[in-house]
């Protein structure tokens, strides 16, 4: 009775396991599959950029650089400005018990520059565009839309894609200026109420400390960011299948996706151009 | 009517997933001819016409549009082929962000851009007027009814004046006045266009009037073909069943029993 119970545990155990490996397997499948089919996606729609001559296509994309840039910048100035203060609050408590607050204004300018400008910008535009495009393409989807314009020999990815991945590759570099600029503006306002740096030495120590490089690699940040925002949450929509469940799960999945990216390529991005020294 | 057909699905087989639903579906349709495809809902019909427009697929088999088979064309060859034809959805599939008139407006932006915008404009006043939609076109899909949608949908379908026209389901949802309505739209496109057309509905008040021939399609295969009146004259049972609505027959809710 034992040794067959003992038995029984061994093969759930077993069956458990194999479970978890064929979950694994399937798992490592979905997500080389998705990979593939954005990386597919955005070269097919990268191609067809001659298009965005054209006045329709030209009147899409400004559209859409509406929706991502003018709609998103409340929200993303609003999240800057805290970030700069956070920033500020963090770095002026260290800083002060060495005594050298002084030099706040270097590390917010180049930390918002450099990372979080970028970061954070990005982060909020997944959050609401990139969301939002899987959502409406989703739904396209669903509802048969995607099929109708398959069959008007209308491809998908010119007509939808293009004008929101070139939207998103303009504008979040743009966002991306403002939000360092906002960001560390809420970062001098706060050292000099917190911490008594005056506006003056907060410029200065900014403008001293940074440097060219901090600059271009932040809006390439930004770019990148930008492109895999749009291309994520469109593929997540393109790929929608199964009605109002399918289109709630291909948005969160763009989100959660998107956010990996983002942090996964700011990290290497920053490790080439200042570990590797390019 | 010319012998070679237009359309022909030689020995189609379909399964999504460990369901069958196509065993080997026969189906050919001349030029200028107009095929209602009967059946009941669930039994392959919509995935049929699919395979003809190439958005399905065949696991074996051919589907075969002028002669050439859509699943193995290349992309742009497959987009000239497409390019002759109309689908009709039975959701309508009009883009909700866009109002009637630039829905209806689109294959030509797409594909006619040698017109100029007046062109194009008289066109679209032109195809709404044919489907009595004119005052509606200033309309987002979402603020007119079913019928309305299904009309626009079917101007859209028209633009490009395709030779092949496939209606999924085309008076599924409306009223008897209006199904009428949009039977006789296909009638008439069909006269104008010369278009070949394949209808799938199990509406038989509507099968009768705008086909030409009829075939019935069960458990994955076309059991009948033939003209109304030969399908309304049929012995069999199962046909018998189906276009008389009784719920007592060789047909059940789990299929064939017999």
């Amino acid at each position: 009775m034992q040794a067959r119970r003992l038995h029984h545990n061994k093969t759930e155990a077993k069956n458990s396991m194999t479970s978890w490996v064929l979950r694994l397997g399937g798992f490592i499948g979905n997500a080389t599959e998705g990979a593939g089919y954005s990386l597919g996606l955005f070269f097919h729609t990268s191609a067809q950029v001659g298009c965005l001559i054209r006045t329709r296509y030209l009147s899409a994309l400004l559209r859409q650089m509406f929706v991502c840039g003018i709609q998103s910048l409340p929200v993303t100035l609003f999240v800057s400005v805290f970030t700069g203060m956070i920033l500020a609050l963090n770095g002026g408590l260290s800083l002060e018990k060495i005594g050298q607050e002084g030099l706040i204004g270097q590390i917010i300018a180049v930390s918002m520059v450099r990372e979080m400008g970028p970061f954070m910008t990005a982060l909020t535009l997944a959050a609401s565009v990139g969301s939002g495009m899987a959502a409406e393409i989703g739904t396209m989807k669903v509802s048969e839309e995607i099929d109708a314009l398959d069959i008007m020999a209308i491809d998908p990815a010119r007509f939808l894609v293009l004008p929101r991945l070139f939207a998103m590759a303009i504008m979040t570099p743009i966002l991306t200026v403002y939000t360092c600029l906002i960001g560390i503006m809420g970062g001098a306002i706060m050292s000099d109420y917190q911490f008594g740096v005056s506006l003056r030495r907060f410029q200065n120590e900014a403008l001293q400390a940074l440097t060219t490089k901090d600059i271009y690699t932040g809006l390439l940040k930004a770019l990148l960011f930008g492109i895999v925002i749009a291309i994520v949450g469109c593929s997540q929509g393109l790929r929608t299948h199964g009605g109002a469940i399918g289109v709630g799960e291909g948005t969160r999945r763009a989100v959660v996706v998107s956010y990996l990216l983002i942090i996964i390529m700011g990290y290497y991005v920053t490790f080439i151009f200042f570990r590797l020294q390019w | 009517m010319s012998t070679k057909p237009v359309v022909a699905l030689q020995d189609v087989h379909k399964a999504f997933g460990p369901h069958a639903v196509l065993r080997g579906v026969n189906l050919s349709v001349g030029a200028g001819e107009t095929l209602v495809v009967i059946g009941r809902s669930g039994s392959g019909k919509s995935v049929t016409i699919k395979h003809i427009v190439g958005l399905v697929n065949p696991d074996s088999g051919d589907v075969l549009v002028f002669g050439k088979d859509l699943a193995r064309a290349k992309k742009t060859e497959r987009a000239q082929i497409r390019l002759q034809m109309g689908y009709l959805f039975q959701s309508s599939a009009l883009l909700n962000w866009m109002t009637i008139e630039e829905n209806v407006e689109l294959p030509l932006l797409e594909h006619r851009r040698d017109m100029s915008r007046q062109e194009r404009k008289d066109r679209v006043l032109e195809s709404l007027r044919g489907v009595e939609m004119e005052t509606a076109g200033g309309k987002f899909p979402a603020e007119i009814s079913g019928g309305m949608k299904k009309r626009a949908a079917l101007a859209r379908a028209m633009m490009l004046e395709p030779k092949v026209l496939l209606f999924d389901e085309p008076t599924s949802g409306l009223d008897p006045v209006m199904s009428r309505t949009i039977d006789e739209l296909i009638i008439r496109t069909g006269q104008v266009l010369q278009a070949t057309q394949v209808v799938v509905t199990h509406d038989m008040e509507s099968a009768y009037r705008v086909g030409d021939r009829i075939a019935m399609l069960y458990e994955g295969r076309i059991i009948t073909e033939g003209t109304p009146e030969e399908i309304q004259a049929t012995d069999d049972p199962i046909v018998q069943q189906f276009i008389t609505g009784n719920n007592k027959g060789p047909i059940t809710q789990a299929g064939y029993t017999q």
